[in-house]
């Protein structure tokens, strides 16, 4: 049986790990490698690099952490961030990941998308729809990490999306991004629930419980969660035990 | 000299992934082998095994590879003539079938008999692409190329499936192994020389690089 995914999510900035705890066992705790092994130890079911470098010219330091990534780490691999081009995309699946994690381009312009999914195959385009809520079972997207309102209805755009070709939904509550509070559990089902393609939850988790709500309330098929694994709150066999333990069947 | 295993590059797959994959069996088992990514027929020709990854389409992906000049007759001669190992991964290994049935229906190699049917969505909260990591039960658990998964731990008899198509073999007797999604659904499919995985062995961690091991040593 299909199993529920956990993938720790890295913030990269030219080409080093941003923030987070010096792990003992590390040769080098800022190289992006040395971490996602780690994760590749502890049993992680793919992993997510958000590249956040802020220069253009700082932007090739993340090819190479993915070509050194491919060769030590053999799991699914997602880089998301300044992804605008077909070109982008190509290079980052030449260098060795799977999936592309597409936000603001797909705004600007959403054709984007399906030039996208049928060039590189829907498989590799995954679409992050950072939303807030506004009202009752209504939310709205964000860019620029949920500091501009776009206007569009999440719930609308996903559908489009979906239709468009994306593979893979990146959910991220920008009212619970940080604040380890949990997921927006009703953004996370309203979308689930509309679309057929699967649904990667993310954004406020603060402990392991809020995993288990993710899937059995948020109905994702994966959650990301990036500080509880990278301070070393928790690892992600821990967080696999507590998810078999809530009956959520996980590859252990 | 080290012999080579060629890895198919006609523009509808992630090669560097499997690449590197094969690149770190090879540097840990310690054989004598050298990686070509090869895009031509001629090299083809010259290989010791062959590996024909494949992502997106059917029609996208028999496409282009018929574009490759001579590039299918050369592969029919490796294969299918002299028996040279062969593996193919996820549409990699649906081109084997007679046709796919995405977009329409094409013809495939038609080397092992069959055809690519959609997954069928059996609840309402299934999700089409059938993504993740699921586990493999096997049919032949005798064969060459299941040894490692046989004796392997439950965590190393998953591997990583993204795909909304799915193999019907003609004949069972070509189900290596199948894995559950709604229904059945082959996952290693075998005749002679050829091998075929719905699942990707490169991102597979242990289990993959465990049966990528078992490739490389194959004598069919």
């Amino acid at each position: 049986m299909l199993k529920t995914r956990i993938i720790p999510c890295l913030d990269v900035a030219n080409g080093r790990v941003v923030k987070g705890v010096n792990f003992l066992d590390l040769i080098d705790a800022g190289d992006p490698v040395e971490q996602a092994k780690l994760y590749q130890d502890q049993g992680a079911d793919e992993i997510c690099f958000l590249d956040i470098t802020a220069t253009h010219e700082g932007r090739d330091t993340i090819l190479d952490v993915v070509e050194r990534t491919a060769s030590e780490v053999f799991m699914p691999l997602t880089v998301g961030g300044g992804v605008k081009h077909i070109s982008d995309i190509r290079k980052l699946l030449n260098a060795g990941a799977d999936k592309v994690s597409i936000n603001s381009a797909a705004i600007f312009n959403p054709d984007f998308i399906k030039e996208a999914s049928d060039k590189c195959g829907s498989q590799c385009i995954v679409v992050a729809i950072d939303a807030r809520k506004i009202a009752d079972n209504k939310w709205e997207i964000y860019t620029h990490g949920g500091r501009k309102k776009t206007g569009i209805d999440a719930l609308e755009w996903a559908q489009k999306m979906a239709d468009y070709g994306a593979g893979e939904f990146l959910v991220t509550s920008m009212d619970r991004d940080g604040t380890k509070n949990g997921f927006d559990l009703d953004l996370t089902r309203s979308i689930s629930d509309l679309v057929d393609i699967p649904i990667i939850a993310s954004g406020g988790v603060g402990n392991l419980q809020h995993l288990v709500e993710g899937i059995d309330q948020g109905r994702a098929s994966a959650v990301l969660a990036a500080s509880i694994f990278h301070f070393g709150e928790y690892t992600i066999e821990q967080a696999k035990n507590v998810l078999q333990q809530n009956n959520i069947a996980v590859r252990i | 000299m080290s012999k080579t295993i060629a890895i198919i590059d006609y523009g509808s797959g992630n090669i560097r992934s499997a690449a590197k994959a094969f690149e770190h069996v090879i540097a840990l088992e310690n054989l004598s082998y050298e990686i070509v990514i090869e895009n031509s027929a001629s090299g083809v020709l010259k290989a010791d095994k062959i590996v024909l990854p494949g992502q997106g389409a059917f029609a996208d992906c028999i496409h282009n590879l018929n574009d490759v000049p001579d590039m299918i007759s050369a592969l029919q001669r490796k294969v299918l003539e002299d028996k040279t190992p062969f593996l193919g991964i996820c549409v990699g290994m649906q081109l084997l079938a007679d046709q796919g049935k995405e977009h329409g229906t094409h013809q495939g190699l038609g080397w092992i008999g069959g055809e690519v049917i959609p997954l069928q969505k059996t609840t309402n909260d299934m999700k089409i692409p059938h993504m993740g990591w699921n586990d493999l039960v096997l049919d032949q658990p005798e064969h060459f190329l299941l040894r490692s998964i046989k004796s392997a731990s439950d965590l190393e008899k998953h591997f990583y499936f993204v795909h909304s198509f799915m193999f019907d073999c003609k004949d069972k007797g070509h189900l290596l192994a199948h894995t559950h999604y709604g229904q059945n659904v082959a996952a290693m499919i075998a005749k002679e020389n050829i091998i075929g995985t719905q699942f990707h062995p490169e991102k597979s961690q242990n289990a993959g690089l465990n049966l990528i091991k078992d490739f490389m040593h194959w004598m069919p």
